[in-house]
C-alpha cells in the first residue's frame, strides 16, 4: 500500500518532469496567412504533417480575410511580426524586400536544391540576386471558351490572332460576344493587356515595360494597342464591361451569350458551379500574334516569406524547406486545384490543370506574374484604369498612353 | 467649512486667500472645459496639423519619410485625376442641394392629419435609416446592365439600355441620385419637426388677410422654418463634401476614375491596395479641408451673428 502510493507519486513526478521538458522544447512558429476556406483546409493538413515530422514545433496559424490581409500585413510586419507570412512573387514583394521587412532566404534555396526543383519560379522570387521567399502554387491564365457557342457560330478554335478576329466577326453575326470581361474591379482587363503585349512584343519587352525601363509611348506599345483595337473597335468585347464584376461576365459565358474569356484558372470553379462541364468548357492558350516570338505565359505565384522580425527563424526555414518539397506541393495543389511549382510534383487529373501544366512547362519565353504584381502598385492602378478606358473608348489611346508615360516617369525614379 | 477655524488661528492669512480662491471664477470654466479640450486637441486639432505636416513628405507608411516641400501640391495641381475629383465634388455640392427643397415639399405634403399619416411619414423616412452601403448596393442593382430595373426601363423606352455606372458621362449623376434618396428623407424629417412649431395664430392672421398657396408658403411658413433650413443646408453641404461610401460601393471610383471625389481619391492614394502614398493623400486631404473650411467658417459666422441677435 505504502509502496504503491510512493510509486504513484514518483510516476506523477516523472510524468510532470517529462511534460515540462516537452513543453520547454516545444517551439511555436507563428504563421499569418490569407487563405480561402478550401486552401485553408489543405494547409492545415500540411501543417499537421509538418508537426508530426517535427514534434517539437507547434505551428500557430492565424488566418486573415483575403482583402484585409493586404492592408494588415503592412501593420503586422513592423509592429508584431510573425515567423512566416503569405505574400506574392514579383514586384509585389519588392516594397517589403527593399524596406528590409522580408528576410533573405537564399540559404534555404541552396541547401535544398530549390534552384533546380522550383526553377520556373526562381526568377520571380529573386531580387538583387537573392531569394526572398518560397513559392508553393501558381495557376495559368489563358482563354476559357464555351464549346457550344463555337458550335452555334460554326467556327473552329483558332491558333492565330487573325483567325481569332475572323471568328469574332462570325460570333457578332450570331449575336454572341466574342470576348467577355468584367472590369469593374479593373484587374480582369490587365489580363487581356498582358497577353496582348506578351504576344505582340514578347516576354522580355513586357518585363521591361512593367519594370519601367521602356516608355509607354514607345512604338512597340502602340503596336500592342493597335492589335487590341482590332478586338475593341468593332465591338467584339462585351458592352458595359466597366459595370460588371468578373463573375457577372463568367455567367455570360456560362449562358452562351459570350464565347471567350481571358481569365485565370480559378474561374473554372465558377464556370462549373454555373453548370458547365468538361464537355462544354474549353481552354486554349492565347493565340499567336507576332509569329516566331518565344512564348511567354502568365502564371501568378503565391509565396511564403520570413519577416525580418521573426523570432523563430530556424524553424521557419525548416517549414519553408518542407513546403517546397515535391510531395507536399502535390498534395497542397491537389486540394487547391492549382499547379505545383516543384517540377517533381504530380499534377491533378483535371484537364484544365493538365493543359495549364503543359502550357507553362513548355513556355520558352518566360512566366509573367500578372500586371499588378509585375508593375509597382501605383503603376498597376494607373495602368489598369488606362486599359479599362481603352476598352470603352479606344479612340483615346494616345491620351491614355501619354498619361501612363507621365505616371511612369513619376513612379520609377 | 474649516475656514473659520483657520482664520481664528492664523489671522493674517485671511487677507491673502490661496491662488485657487482668488482665481476660482477665472479657472473653473477652464477646468470644466479641460476634458473636452483635451479630446478635441487629441482627436481633431492634432490630426489636422499632422496631415498638413505629412503632406510635405513622401512616405509609404512603412519606410523612412522624405521631405518634399511643396512637391506633392505641385504634382496635385498637374494631376488630371485631381481635377476630375474636384469637378465631381462641385457637381455633388450643387445637385445635393436639391435635397433641401425636395425634403421641404415632401414634408409639406406629409404635414396633414389623415388616418395612418404616421405610417406614411415613417415610410418616407425609411431610406435614411438604411445604411449607405445598402443604398449603394440597391442602386447599383437598379442601374445594372442586363437585369437592372432602370436599365430595362430605358431599353424599353429607347431601344438601347444605358449602363449608368459604366458610362463616364452619367456615372456621377447616377451616384448623386442614389445619395439624394436618403438625404431627401433627412431634410424631410428636419422640416417636419420645423412645421410642428409653426405658429397657428400667424397662419390664421395671414389667412384673414387673404394669403394663400405660394404667398402663404413664401411669406409666412418659410421664414418660420429658417432654423430648419439652416440645419438642412449644413448637413447637406457636409454630406456632399464627404461623399465617400456611395462612390466606393457603387463604382470604386470607376469607370477609369471618372466618378472619383476628393475624399475617395484621398483614400485611394493613401490607403487602398494600390496606394500607400501617405504624403500625397494628406495633400488631397488638406485641399478638401480648405474647401470645407470655407463653408464651415460661413456657417459659424452666421451662427455667431444669430446668437448676438444681429
Amino acid at each position: 500500500m505504502k509502496l504503491s502510493r510512493k510509486s504513484v507519486l514518483l510516476g506523477t513526478a516523472a510524468f510532470a518532469l517529462m511534460a515540462t521538458q516537452a513543453m520547454a522544447e516545444q517551439r511555436t512558429l507563428k504563421y499569418y496567412a490569407d487563405f480561402d476556406p478550401a486552401p485553408l483546409a489543405a494547409f492545415e493538413a500540411a501543417i499537421a504533417e509538418f508537426e508530426a515530422a517535427n514534434p517539437d514545433i507547434d505551428v500557430v496559424l492565424q488566418n486573415f480575410d483575403h482583402e484585409g490581409y493586404k492592408t494588415a500585413i503592412r501593420n503586422f510586419l513592423s509592429a508584431d511580426s510573425p515567423d512566416l507570412a503569405n505574400w506574392y512573387a514579383g514586384n509585389r514583394m519588392a516594397p517589403f524586400v527593399n524596406s528590409g521587412q522580408f528576410m533573405d532566404v537564399s540559404d534555404v534555396w541552396t541547401d535544398n536544391n530549390l534552384g533546380e526543383t522550383l526553377a520556373s519560379a526562381k526568377g520571380s522570387m529573386t531580387i538583387d540576386g537573392k531569394q526572398w521567399g518560397v513559392p508553393y502554387t501558381y495557376y495559368q491564365w489563358g482563354i476559357y471558351y464555351n464549346k457550344d457557342a463555337y458550335k452555334q457560330a460554326g467556327v473552329e478554335v483558332p491558333t492565330t490572332w487573325a483567325q481569332f478576329i475572323d471568328n469574332c466577326a462570325k460570333f457578332k453575326a450570331a449575336g454572341i460576344d466574342c470576348v467577355t470581361t468584367g472590369t469593374k474591379a479593373l484587374w480582369p482587363g490587365a489580363g487581356i493587356f498582358d497577353y496582348m503585349n506578351l504576344r505582340t512584343n514578347g516576354y522580355d519587352f513586357h518585363m521591361d515595360l512593367t519594370a519601367g525601363k521602356v516608355a509607354w509611348t514607345d512604338d512597340k506599345v502602340k503596336n500592342t494597342f493597335a492589335e487590341w483595337a482590332k478586338l475593341v473597335e468593332p465591338g467584339y468585347v462585351t458592352a458595359n464591361h466597366a459595370a460588371l464584376d468578373w463573375q457577372d461576365a463568367a455567367s455570360l459565358l456560362i449562358q452562351g451569350k459570350a464565347a471567350n474569356y481571358v481569365m485565370g484558372n480559378f474561374a473554372v470553379a465558377v464556370f462549373k458551379d454555373g453548370g458547365m462541364t468538361n464537355d462544354t468548357l474549353g481552354f486554349m492558350q492565347f493565340p499567336e500574334i507576332t509569329p516566331g516570338l518565344a512564348r511567354g505565359e502568365e502564371a501568378p505565384t503565391d509565396t511564403i516569406h520570413i519577416p525580418s522580425g521573426a523570432k523563430n527563424v530556424d524553424d521557419a526555414k525548416k517549414f519553408l524547406a518542407f513546403i517546397a518539397t515535391a510531395d507536399v506541393q502535390t498534395k497542397l495543389n491537389e486540394a487547391l486545384g492549382q499547379l505545383p511549382i516543384n517540377n517533381q510534383s504530380k499534377v491533378g487529373d483535371d484537364p484544365f490543370l493538365q493543359a495549364g501544366f503543359k502550357m507553362l512547362s513548355t513556355a520558352d519565353g518566360g512566366i509573367a506574374q500578372f500586371f499588378d504584381r509585375d508593375a509597382p502598385a501605383e503603376m498597376a492602378k494607373v495602368g489598369m484604369e488606362g486599359f479599362q478606358e481603352f476598352m470603352v473608348k479606344p479612340e483615346n489611346v494616345d491620351k491614355i498612353l501619354e498619361r501612363l508615360e507621365k505616371a511612369r516617369q513619376r513612379i520609377y525614379k | 467649512m474649516t475656514g473659520s477655524a483657520t482664520t481664528a488661528i492664523a489671522g493674517t492669512r485671511t487677507q491673502r486667500p490661496g491662488i485657487w480662491k482668488r482665481n476660482q471664477r477665472a479657472l473653473a470654466p477652464w477646468l470644466f472645459l479641460a476634458p473636452g479640450i483635451a479630446m478635441f486637441a487629441l482627436y481633431v486639432i492634432y490630426p489636422i496639423v499632422a496631415s498638413m505636416w505629412l503632406s510635405f513628405y513622401d512616405w509609404d507608411g512603412l519606410g523612412a519619410k522624405t521631405w518634399l516641400g511643396l512637391e506633392n501640391y505641385v504634382e496635385l495641381f498637374d494631376d488630371d485625376a485631381f481635377y476630375t475629383s474636384l469637378y465631381n465634388n462641385i457637381i455633388w455640392l450643387v445637385l445635393y442641394m436639391l435635397a433641401v427643397p425636395a425634403g421641404l415639399f415632401v414634408a409639406l405634403f406629409l404635414n396633414q392629419t389623415v388616418t395612418g399619416i404616421r405610417i406614411y411619414k415613417s415610410l418616407f423616412f425609411f431610406p435614411f435609416v438604411i445604411s449607405q452601403v445598402v443604398v449603394g448596393l440597391i442602386f447599383s442593382w437598379f442601374y445594372a446592365p442586363n437585369f437592372g430595373l432602370f436599365y430595362n426601363l430605358i431599353e424599353w423606352l429607347t431601344g438601347t439600355g444605358v449602363a449608368v455606372l459604366a458610362d463616364d458621362r452619367y456615372v456621377t449623376y447616377g451616384i448623386i441620385a442614389a445619395g439624394l434618396w436618403p438625404q431627401i428623407a433627412y431634410c424631410m424629417i428636419l422640416y417636419l419637426t420645423g412645421l410642428n412649431n409653426v405658429a397657428p395664430d400667424q397662419i390664421e392672421a395671414a389667412r384673414l388677410d387673404g394669403a394663400k398657396g405660394w404667398k402663404m408658403l413664401w411669406h409666412i411658413i418659410l421664414p418660420q422654418l429658417r432654423p430648419a433650413t439652416f440645419i438642412a443646408v449644413v448637413v447637406t453641404v457636409i454630406g456632399a463634401l464627404r461623399s465617400f461610401d456611395l462612390v466606393s460601393i457603387m463604382t470604386d471610383g470607376g469607370p477609369y476614375g471618372s466618378s472619383r471625389v476628393l475624399s475617395f481619391y484621398m483614400f485611394e492614394q493613401a490607403l487602398s491596395e494600390y496606394g500607400f502614398r501617405m504624403g500625397y493623400g494628406a495633400a488631397i486631404a488638406v485641399i478638401l479641408f480648405a474647401i470645407m473650411m470655407v463653408f464651415i467658417s460661413g456657417f459659424i459666422w452666421k451662427m455667431v451673428r444669430d446668437e448676438r441677435g444681429l
